[in-house]
């Protein structure tokens, strides 16, 4: 039978079937944080349980730690007792940990690939919502509840109902200077933030191939924000060549075997998706949101909508609650939104060629001085080779902040937040309210537009600013 | 998990419809880090009422919750369930569960049963009048008694059947531990670890 990428890789995972009951799926990749993971491991206390798979399973401390000062105690007491929860579970159930101060932490989307770990045709699950960056590699990955931690952390396995699938098919070329974070905010405009409901999605076509394992974990990290629950790449050659070599990649014979078997993972010429979405990438530009849910984005160069722009009633409410709470006017051009702060980091742009690309930018020019520009990488490891490569000093001439590694100001858990009031252009994923911190605006934007935006003060793209020594 | 086949005690008449997740336990507890001791923020913004139902020592020891329609609606947080637990109740009677709730009870070991509206107004009666009166379930014959007075009640033949094994779904996934054995058995070598 013809199949799909997602259906092959839910095949070749399947330990137990039987009507009328969920598949039993083995999971070979459980990633677990300080936030989600406390009550499972409580659970199996209780009952008497150990990890079945402690081999298989691997934690990060990145939600509720500081990225100044990390040689002192973190202040927040709450923050502080989960942190230190995941380090005493850890230690009683023999999981791999990397703790804060460790040359491996960082955001755990961004530690499972740069180690190997996460490879083409593997289940991958953790107690976060971006597990779905994964999917970049051709994996199976989504995020679960604390029940479904529990029970992975207990049996490795899973009892799950397929989903869906869609194919999401970008056509063409993308233009110069659009990027993997415009084109998956498109996508997400257009289908919505509920259009993937209930459906893995597979995104192809020439433009996905063309992406870099980054950008390509840029788009699968966003799948969520389109309301799927997880997002998928076949792999292919760019993939073979991130992987070969890293730490916990296949070597040697396992590494051919390994290749051949991921060659296999591609959907069948005749496989039938349950939805199809086509996207034509030479009509993109960079593209950035206005309002307060992830669907609501438009081009950068573009006014900002209003009610009247939207047929739907409860659309036209969502917009103009969007815009009082975003403190914006409808028909406003988008340029000239003035910013407060500018966050380049997380698990959506957090990673080298992010810090890269804004570095590229930044070289040469400084922050405007009513901007704070937080430059915080996706990991350690991430850090160190920003600073081999010079990044750190581009930023901190330009008058960024340069900060040790984790999630930052993409959720207001750790002491990186937005006061209310507070506009921020940020790399991030989720501009909901208050998600930055109470009463904090947020426009999500890619690192290129984000490091313009330091610059000029209000929103831009790198083609908006005067040539260097001019 | 312990077996559940029958279960008999007191019961409290929660005569409110709507109780949401967020009255049941409010967001300022889901910041703990345990799965165990969520009693006290059970109801906690209703129990600083001192006439609210809880608060009645003649429903002191209660295991039956008997509540209005649409009980635990809004958001899906399991902290509900653990708490309606931890304080003691194993049954919850109403004639409409959220869908979540109930799901989420299933998986936990808390019986949630479903009976007709006509049925809640009756239990709330039995109860109300003599607090001392025992109320019977039967997860066998599916029936709901208090006094002189039954009805039956409606329950997912599958949950049904996992409460009176007694097996939660971890319980339930390792009685497939061969299965499980003979999958790892033939993962490729070249499947990563992580340590
Ligand atoms: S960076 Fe943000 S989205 Fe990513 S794991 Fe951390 S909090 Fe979640």
């Amino acid at each position: 039978m013809a199949l799909t990428l997602a259906e092959k890789v839910w095949r070749d995972h399947i330990v137990r079937s039987a009507e009328g009951e969920p598949d039993l799926l083995f999971i070979d990749l459980h990633l677990v944080h300080e936030v989600t993971s406390p009550q499972a491991f409580d659970g199996l206390r209780a009952s008497g349980r150990s990890v079945r798979r402690p081999d298989l399973t691997l934690a990060t401390e990145d939600h509720n730690v500081p990225t100044i000062d990390i040689d002192k105690p973190i202040a927040d007491p709450i923050s502080a007792a989960q942190v230190n929860a995941l380090r005493v579970n850890c230690e009683e159930f023999g999981v791999p940990i990397y703790s804060l101060g460790n040359a491996e932490q960082g955001i755990v989307h961004v530690v499972g690939p740069q180690l190997g770990l996460t490879q083409p045709g593997m289940t991958v699950v953790c107690g976060d919502s971006h597990t779905s960056t994964h999917g970049a590699f051709g994996a199976l990955a989504f995020g679960i509840g604390t029940s479904e931690v529990e029970h992975v952390l207990a049996t490795q396995t899973l009892p799950l109902k397929p989903f869906k699938t869609m194919a999401i098919t970008v056509n063409g070329k993308l233009p110069a200077g659009v990027t993997a974070k415009d084109l998956i905010l498109a996508i997400i405009a257009q289908i919505g933030t509920g259009g993937g409901q209930g459906y893995v999605l597979e995104y192809r076509g020439e433009a996905i191939r063309a992406l870099s394992m980054e950008g390509r974990m840029t788009i699968c990290n966003m799948s969520i924000e389109a309301g799927a629950r997880a997002g998928m790449i076949a792999p292919d050659d760019t993939t073979f060549e991130f992987l070969k070599g890293k730490e916990r990649a296949p070597q040697g014979a396992d590494w051919d075997a390994a290749v051949e078997y991921w060659k296999t993972l591609q959907t069948d010429d005749t496989a039938r998706f349950d939805a199809e979405v086509i996207i034509n990438a030479e009509e993109l530009s960079p593209f950035v949101t206005w309002g307060t849910n992830p669907g609501q984005g438009v081009p950068l160069n573009s006014t900002v909508p209003g009610p009247d722009d939207y047929e739907d009633e409860s659309q036209k409410l969502a917009a103009e609650k969007a815009l009082a709470y975003m403190g914006l006017t409808a028909g406003m051009q988008v340029k000239d939104i003035r910013v407060d702060t500018v966050f380049l980091g997380s698990c959506t742009n957090g990673r080298i060629e992010d810090l890269r690309a804004a570095a590229d930018v930044l070289r040469g020019r400084t922050v405007a001085s009513d901007v704070r520009m937080l430059v915080v990488p996706g990991s350690v490891r991430v850090r160190l080779k920003a600073i081999e490569e010079g990044l750190d000093k581009v930023f901190i001439e330009s008058g960024a902040e340069w900060r040790e590694a984790g999630c930052s100001m993409c959720l207001a858990m750790n002491p990186d937040k937005l006061t209310p009031g507070e506009r921020s252009a940020s790399t991030s994923n989720r501009n909901f309210e208050g998600r930055q911190g109470p009463g904090g605006r947020t426009h999500l934007v890619s690192p290129q537009v984000a490091a313009a935006t330091a610059v000029r003060g209000t929103l831009s793209s790198p083609a908006d600013l005067a040539p260097i020594g001019a | 998990m312990e077996k559940f086949v029958t279960h008999e005690g007191t019961a409290v008449p929660l005569r409110a419809s709507n109780v949401d997740t967020d009255q049941i336990i409010p967001a300022e507890y889901l910041k703990r880090i345990t799965r165990h001791g969520f009693e006290d923020g059970l109801f906690a913004a209703w129990r600083k009422d001192p006439s609210f139902v809880l608060n009645q020592p003649q429903f002191d020891g209660a295991t039956v919750l008997i509540a209005g329609p649409d009980f635990g609606t809004g958001s899906s947080r399991e902290h509900a369930v653990w708490a309606l637990m931890d304080y003691g109740f194993k049954v919850v009677i109403s004639s409409r569960f959220a869908d979540i709730f109930r799901g989420n009870s299933g998986k936990q070991g808390l019986l949630t049963a479903l009976v007709s509206q006509d049925a809640v107004d009756q239990l709330w009666k039995e109860v109300e009048n003599n607090p001392e009166t025992q109320v019977t379930v039967n997860l066998e014959e599916r029936t709901v008694s208090a006094g002189g007075f039954t009805a039956p009640f409606e329950v997912d033949d599958y949950v049904r059947w996992r409460l009176m094994e007694g097996l939660d779904d971890v319980g339930l996934t390792l009685k497939h531990v061969d299965e499980i054995a003979a999958f790892e058995a033939k993962r490729p070598s070249f499947k990563p670890v992580t340590a």
